[in-house]
């Protein structure tokens, strides 16, 4: 069987309700624990406001989260949820969205979660295209262990566990989703409340596994690590956010653009210097993933230039999907006769 | 008694030798290069016997290796089939009829033939290069080496090609034939049914017609071989096997239990998905349900071991059936999340087919090592309940009762096959479908908590079962994980006298979980030692007792299929005999839990040679401890 899209909307099969919802209908009853002043909070606050836009009925919506900081995401729902064990929330949200299609599942993860101990199930959750929304928590360090440098942390980088600097080079988990042909990838910064509810909307409405990557702070053990991207004359050099269908233009005045350069990559130009005609129009949609891998290489891990948005949204059949429609299309050709199946096709008597 | 298929020959009408001897069981093992297709052999000689109407009992032993180098002796690939007029326990100690289709086979192999044995080889493959591949400086078949055996020397590859030479076969397509030219003369020789064998070939090359027209050929060619030349004076029968009323198939242990899975589903009406990874020798039961997604299977090929069992969890947490299935290594993979499941309180089904360990290990060759790891081997007080099958047969209730406890009392549970079960084969006598247990379950819908909340942790007080609300229940929204969890409420609760608490109310509802009486099987009635064994070690040890009971002394057999929990009167038993014998094939696991929890110092008698115990050797150990107990 070749693969199908059933071309659903991204919450089709969830039940929806008439009855208006507030952020607070969202907030458990338990005390949030994070530390003062940790972004987790604001991203908590964000999901609990855009969520009631959805319609979805609670009950059918379950937060699923792996081990760290972030993972204790789901006590704070008002939801379904489970805390489970380091790195396999992507596999345990796999085997739940494929059982019930009735549920919209999220993922919450962290750097280390996701990256690390459980990279091998986000890649593979990716490619199969789950019908997921996965929240990545990048603060680029592990907190619950009090501080070791993360797979997302800077080439070099001095803690507990690297008194002499960290050696490894980074993943940019962007680039990471895309190289494995992941159908939606965005990124938003966790202060940008508006920039992170529209990642989020569109992640919803997304038909199939959604990475969104969210650039948090951990003021304990790596405060200040996106400041660069918050301070009013550097922000603007920096961002860079998309919008499909528009051309890539950032910088206070717009002075800035993104433009094509040699081998398929992409570079920033000068406006004035290229003119506007020059600049990439951005299209989300666009099937081969090289062209928003270019985007996600913009910059290093230096922050120089910060795309956020989302860089690709494409539609390719889920794996949840085609799972069901499988035991379905079995279900119509053949009887479930257990009787006949015990029985098999050789046979004996025995008679008293 | 009759057979249910026609026991019409190949060669309706042609004279029979007149010599028949009758015989009540017999022992044939087919040996050739793993390319030789001895499996399929084996396989298909089972199946006539199995519609003839014998009880049987079959080992396949093969490679890890898909193609060991040709020729080689670890390249040798081999299946044991032993077929009665009664109902037997093993696949036989010994072969009577070896049939070596090259001199590696015969080399690695003819030290099992007892003397007097019969011994068929293909002669084709007897040629120098071959023999001095496997250290042979003489041709066996030209010196008196194998005059202890009675010897067919039949030049099979010879026969077959010149038998499929009007077809158009290629030499070496033809030559490819001559296991069915074998599988021929030995369904000659035991007066078996061929119709079954032709029709399973037309099938099995449905697409290729000409090949399975050549297999039919070859396979005639070795049946009218056997007829028309005089080597063979004998022939042999095995009348069918008085077993018990009703109609059988033959089952190998992986196909039973993917059916008792196939049966769960049904009986619970859950949906099941099965999360995994392909593993030898568990991947058949992958295999096998992959085919029966109508009865609302999901099969899903993770990316490792611990997807797999963490997708099986994931969807046991959304109200389907969650099942598993891998071998040792890769229960060490999943441990982490049989702990989550431990924790969480979920249904879980967790399928360990031992293979020989540690680590790698025997990929294809069969141990009991495994008991302990799934007993303990997972961080913290883990208590998770074992079930372990005695035969291929047994996988199919195994399974069953594995889905019903894991349902009721809402726990992972642990399948202990083992290699010799799952490729093994033997009769089964198929269930009646409104004979099974009701597996249903009821999902909580109501809030149980104070203030119409929902308490996840609220005890049924019998079972000590958690209430299971699934995702889409209105009301009842509630989070679980692997964070201790508050009594009752499930919330993450550090207080040390709740950890007390948590940690002896999960291990009391493992213990309390219902699980039948050990039975003891005495019949002497005067026995004074007992044999107590689990898992497929039940088909030697049983045939060991019925040897020392012939013999004339007394013993008693008693098997476990319940690990953990053990029977409630399992003391009782153990201390009503002086002395107590635990064959197993590791190194003293279930001695050590015996020893443990009953201060019984039982016998421990191990083997770990990747294969079975041999009837004959249990029945030496066990006469000499009876004779012992009863001179003292
Ligand atoms: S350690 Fe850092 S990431 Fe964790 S809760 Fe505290 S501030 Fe947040």
């Amino acid at each position: 069987m070749t693969a199908i899209d059933l071309g659903l909307p991204g919450l089709a099969g969830v039940p929806t309700t008439d009855e208006p919802q507030k952020a607070k209908d969202y907030k458990s009853d338990q005390e949030v624990r994070w530390c003062p002043g940790c972004g987790d909070y604001v991203v908590l606050n964000a999901v609990q406001s855009f969520l009631p836009s959805l319609g979805l009925k609670r009950e059918n919506i379950v937060f699923v989260s792996g081990i760290g900081c972030s993972s204790r995401f789901p006590y704070y729902m008002n939801t379904y949820g489970m805390h489970s064990i380091h790195g396999r929330a992507p596999a345990i949200a796999t085997g739940l969205a494929t059982a019930r299609p009735d549920l919209s599942v999220w993922v919450v993860t962290g750097d280390g979660d996701a990256l690390s101990i459980g990279g091998n199930h986000l890649i593979h959750t990716l490619r199969r295209n789950v019908n997921l929304k996965i929240l990545l928590f990048n603060n680029r360090i592990y907190g619950l262990t009090k501080g070791q440098y993360s797979p997302t942390s800077e080439p070099g980088k001095v803690t507990k566990s690297t008194p002499m600097g960290s050696l490894d080079h980074p993943f940019n988990p962007v680039s990471l989703a895309l190289g494995a042909e992941a159908t939606f990838v965005g990124r938003a910064l966790d202060s940008d409340r508006k920039g992170l509810t529209e990642v989020l909307r569109q992640a919803a409405e997304h038909r199939g596994s959604a990475l969104v990557e969210i650039y948090q702070n951990c003021p304990i053990f790596n405060d200040g690590a996106f400041d660069v991207l918050k301070e009013p004359g550097e922000a603007a050099q920096r961002l860079i956010d998309l919008e499909h269908g528009k051309p890539i233009r950032f910088g206070a005045e717009g002075e800035f653009g993104v433009v094509r350069a040699g081998f398929g990559s992409l570079e920033v130009a000068k406006v004035s210097e290229v003119g506007e005609d020059a600049l990439v129009v951005h299209d989300a949609h666009l099937e081969d993933p090289s062209y928003a891998f270019a985007l996600s290489r913009l910059s290093t891990q230096d922050l120089s230039h910060t795309v956020t948005g989302v860089f690709r949204s494409v539609r390719r059949a889920t794996y949840d999907d085609q799972a069901r429609a499988q035991v379905e299309d079995a279900k119509a050709a053949k009887p479930a006769d257990l009787a006949a199946l015990l029985r098999g096709k050789d046979t004996w008597t025995v008679i008293a | 008694m009759s057979t249910g298929v026609d026991g019409g020959t190949a060669a309706t009408g042609a004279q029979r030798p007149p010599a028949v001897t009758k015989l009540d069981r017999v022992v044939i093992r087919f040996a050739g290069d793993s390319g030789d297709g001895m499996q399929l052999t084996g396989d298909r000689f089972t199946s006539e016997a199995a519609a003839f109407g014998n009880d049987l009992s079959t080992m396949p032993n093969f490679p890890a290796e898909i193609r060991a180098p040709q020729g080689t002796i670890p390249g040798v690939s081999s299946f044991q089939v032993h077929f009665a007029d009664y109902d037997i326990l093993t696949p036989g100690d010994r072969p009577d009829v070896l049939v070596a289709m090259n001199p590696a086979a015969l080399k690695a192999n003819i030290a099992d033939l007892p003397a007097g044995g019969t011994l068929i080889v293909n002669t084709d493959e007897f040629i120098k290069r071959n023999l001095t591949k496997v250290g042979y400086a003489a041709n066996p078949l030209e010196d008196d080496s194998l005059a202890a055996y009675q010897v067919h020397q039949v030049a099979m590859a010879t026969i077959t090609q010149g038998a499929l030479a009007d077809t158009g076969l290629g030499k070496k397509d033809a030559e490819r034939c001559k296991n069915m030219f074998a599988l021929g003369l030995l369904s000659w020789m035991y007066h078996r049914p061929t119709e079954g064998t032709e029709r399973f070939l037309r099938e099995k090359f449905a697409k290729k017609p000409d090949i399975a027209e050549a297999n039919v050929l070859a396979f005639r060619a070795g049946f009218y071989y056997g007829e028309t030349t005089e080597a063979f004076a004998v022939t042999f029968e095995v009348a069918p096997a008085k077993l018990a009323p009703g109609t059988y198939r033959q089952i190998t242990g992986n196909t039973a239990l993917a059916y008792g899975l196939v049966a769960a589903a049904q009986q619970s009406k859950l949906p099941v998905l099965l999360g995994t990874y392909p593993i030898t020798p568990a991947s058949d039961i992958l295999h096998e349900l992959s085919k029966y997604k109508q009865f609302g299977i999901t099969t899903f090929q993770a990316e490792d071991e611990i997807a797999g069992i963490c997708a099986a969890l994931g969807a046991s947490y959304g109200g389907a059936l969650g099942v598993t299935s891998t071998s040792g290594p890769g229960v060490a993979l999943k441990s982490e999340t049989i702990g989550l499941g431990v924790m969480t309180e979920l249904p879980l089904v967790v399928i360990d087919v031992q293979r020989g360990g540690p680590s790698t290990g025997l990929p294809t060759k069969t141990e009991q090592a495994d008991l302990l790891q799934a007993m303990f081997g997972r961080n913290g007080e883990s208590p998770v309940p074992i079930v372990a099958p005695q035969s291929p047969a047994d996988c199919f209730a195994a399974a069953l009762e594995a889905t019903h406890i894991a349902l009721k009392y809402r726990t992972p549970v642990l399948l202990l096959s083992d290699g010799a079960v799952a490729n093994g084969s033997e009769p089964w006598l198929i269930p009646d479908v409104d004979s099974l247990p009701d597996l249903t379950v009821e999902f909580a819908t109501e809030p149980n908590g104070p203030d119409g909340t929902f308490w996840p942790y609220v005890r049924d007080p019998e079972t000590l079962a958690r209430a299971w609300a699934i995702p889409g229940t209105p009301g009842l929204q509630h989070r679980i994980g692997g964070l201790e969890k508050a009594d009752g409420s499930g919330n993450i609760s550090y207080e040390p006298d709740n950890h007390e608490r948590m940690v002896r109310l999960r291990q009391a509802k493992i213990d309390g979980i219902e699980v039948p009486d050990l039975t003891v099987h005495d019949p002497s009635g005067k026995a004074r030692v007992l044999v107590l064994g689990w898992g497929s070690s039940y088909g030697p040890i049983g045939a060991a007792c019925r040897r020392v009971h012939k013999r004339g002394h007394a013993v008693a057999q008693a098997h476990l299929r319940n690990l953990n929990p053990f029977p409630k009167n399992l003391g009782e038993v153990l201390r009503s005999y002086d002395k107590v014998v635990v064959p197993e094939m590791n190194l003293g696991q279930l001695a050590l839990l015996l020893r443990g929890k009953y201060l019984v110092d039982v016998i421990s008698y191990t083997k770990v040679a990747g294969l079975p115990f041999k009837a004959e050797e249990l029945q030496d150990v066990l006469t000499d401890i009876v004779k012992g107990v009863d001179a003292a």
